[in-house]
């Protein structure tokens, strides 16, 4: 009996990410949340800019690229244009989501459109070689941030999953991480929920993953796992941040 | 008995597989290189693997297949 393989959603090709990133434990947990709800065939992904974006090359359904940033405008014209058939979600990194995108992210939050969107949060610009990003913590060092980040020149991180809880609009947010197999099994859980609520038609959900980038925090893979749980989760805690529908049910 | 079948040539021996292991049977391979130019992982003691999966679990790169 076969107890894991790579599930259908995924395609063939070799993930070009460096060794133990774990942006291909997050594409592993989509495709099979993809298979499960057996939805591959009405599934349609939109790739940002960063390093996920040839995200198009791994997955087994459609995929379309979006302008910088502009991942949530897209898929909610790909939802508007067939709203009961296409089951759309976006797969975008911190720099993407969190950055330029931000304001595509958050009035798409605050329409509460029928899209899932799995938001990867490692705290540097990967693609770009580890810039600093709005997300990167403070005292953090990157390429453009030698002495650390300094957040009286620099400002604050953004927590994404706190900002959209504010508002009214959308329907779920929860941040999990991919650093052991107890939080892969969560971060699992929350993705289905995420897609689930889609197909019932609950409105937005945003699932943020707190991941690791090895090559440019300049750490071993298994350090960069140890990494999220000392300095990212004090500063991201983990947890579900909005279920209007849970909240409601408890009335 | 478990049984791993592993894609050496997609495996870019990040090692999170070796340390995911709860029995600690996996190794980078100290002599084999694969077509990546990486030492790939491998299982060191077939016999006492139980195929908990944790190690697939952990691969970002779907290398590990278990079966059961």
């Amino acid at each position: 009996m076969v107890v894991f393989d790579k599930p259908h959603a995924l395609t063939d090709a070799p993930l070009h990410y460096c060794p133990g990133c774990t942006h291909g434990i997050v594409h592993r947990l989509v495709a099979e949340v993809i298979d499960e709800l057996g939805i591959e065939g009405q599934t349609i992904g939109v790739a940002p800019v960063g390093c996920s974006v040839m995200a198009y090359n791994y997955f087994n359904c459609d995929m379309i690229e979006a302008a910088h940033g502009r991942a949530p405008a897209v898929a909610t014209g790909v939802k508007r244009a067939n709203p009961k058939e296409n089951i759309v979600f976006t797969y975008q990194g911190d720099g993407d989501l969190a950055s330029i995108g931000m304001a595509e992210t958050v009035h798409a939050a605050a329409r509460n459109e029928n899209i899932t969107i799995i938001f990867i949060n490692n705290a540097i610009y990967g693609m770009t070689g580890g810039q600093m990003a709005p997300t990167s913590l403070p005292g953090q060092v990157t390429q453009t941030s030698p002495y650390g980040r300094d957040v009286n020149h620099c400002g604050y991180p953004i927590r994404v999953c706190e900002l959209l809880s504010e508002l009214e609009g959308p329907e779920y947010l929860a941040r999990v991480t991919v650093n052991s197999v107890k939080n892969i099994k969560a971060a699992k859980a929350a993705i289905k929920k995420a897609f689930q609520n889609q197909i019932d038609g609950k409105g937005f959900s945003l699932v943020e993953v707190l991941s690791s980038c090895p090559t440019n925090w300049g750490m071993t893979p298994q350090k960069a796992l140890k990494w999220i749980d000392e300095a990212m989760i004090p500063y991201y805690p983990l947890g579900v941040y909005k279920d209007r529908s849970a909240k409601e049910e408890a009335k | 008995m478990a049984k791993l079948t592993f894609k050496t040539d997609l495996c870019k021996g990040c090692g999170l597989c070796v340390d995911a292991c709860p029995k600690h049977l996996l190794r980078l391979s100290p002599d084999a290189i694969n077509k990546k130019g990486h030492h790939p992982a491998e299982l060191t003691d077939e016999a006492a693997c139980v195929g908990c999966a944790f190690c697939a679990t952990m691969c970002p790169d779907c290398v590990i297949k278990v079966e059961r």
